[in-house]
């Protein structure tokens, strides 16, 4: 598989919308070991003016996330996302994800190139609730580690 | 209460938090997060692409990195924009202590509107694995 830098500029919008639940934000609160009342309690959330729960800041990604690996599957890109390391993160904020949103994002390929053997894609992930309001924009890269002789990505072994 | 923007001057310190990561909250995050990339659990698989050991997920390290900030401000919504470069991986050895990530923070500019700008400073073990760990709050003014 090669990366397919004609791919830079495609943009990729997912149909599937995220609906955001109060256990998601609970479980992901608790797994980043915040344990901020506004991530699980309507009433702090709204003593702070949010008309729901709110998420964390990074939660958006776990949206987003779903999105990626569906574009990560697509051939035409040639992203081989076997060993797959993150290279940067950046988000730019609208407003919080809360509960009660049904999210839906569009991810556009910004970058596709091979660094001292290594691929390397750039993205970035347009997240709108279903009425079309902006929430967060996220921008991204991702660096595709060659396997070691013998990993289940090294092609000699496949 | 949220933090208010004239009580916020250029040099402050955001408190200092040193939290750790084990392997077991690895696989939390992995299913909360939905991530389950095996070189965040699988030391064979994480040795195939060249890690020592299995490695946090990233936005693991982010989040952590998170808390400091939204604590300090009182808010997640204050955070309007959030970036960095994942310069360094925290490598999380299969025993109790796991691997230790040190947060701090600092104020760096004031500008009009309430917006704050901060850099983060995150280290495992002394090296610095988040690098331009930079946010922008927007605190009441």
């Amino acid at each position: 598989m090669a990366l397919n830098p004609s791919c830079v500029g495609t943009s990729y919008p997912l149909s599937r919308p995220y609906p955001v639940g109060p256990e998601a934000i609970r479980r992901f609160a608790e797994a980043v070991g915040d344990p901020a009342a506004v991530y699980t309690d309507q009433q702090a959330a709204q003593a702070l003016g949010h008309p729901s729960v709110p998420a964390p800041p990074t939660f958006p990604f776990v949206v987003v996330a779903r999105a990626l690996d569906e574009v990560f599957s697509y051939d035409e890109i040639g992203f081989d996302p076997t060993y797959l390391v993150h290279g940067d993160q950046c988000f730019e904020y609208a407003r919080p994800v809360r509960v009660g949103d049904r999210l839906v994002t569009t991810v556009s390929i910004t970058g596709a190139k091979n660094l001292r053997g290594k691929d390397v894609l750039t993205l970035r992930a347009d997240v709108a609730d279903t009425g079309g309001e902006h929430v967060v924009t996220l921008h991204m890269t991702f660096v595709s580690l060659t396997a070691v002789k013998g990993g289940v990505g090294d092609a000699a072994s496949r | 209460m949220p933090l208010r923007a004239e009580h916020v001057e250029v040099g402050d310190e955001l408190p200092a938090r040193t939290v750790t990561v084990t392997r077991q909250g690895l696989v939390r995050y992995a299913g909360a997060s939905e991530d389950f990339n095996p070189v965040h659990w699988n030391p064979r698989v994480a040795r195939e692409a060249g890690l020592p050991d299995v490695i946090a997920h990233g936005m693991l390290t982010m989040a952590i990195a998170a808390r400091t900030v939204t604590d300090w401000a009182g808010d997640p919504a204050a955070v309007v924009e959030y970036r960095t470069r994942f310069s360094r991986p925290v490598v999380v050895p299969d025993d109790p202590d796991g691997a230790s990530v040190e947060v701090g923070g600092r104020v760096v500019a004031c500008l009009d509107d309430g917006l704050v700008r901060l850099d983060l400073i995150v280290t495992s073990g002394g090296t610095k694995v988040l690098s331009d760990a930079r946010v922008t709050v927007r605190l009441a003014s």
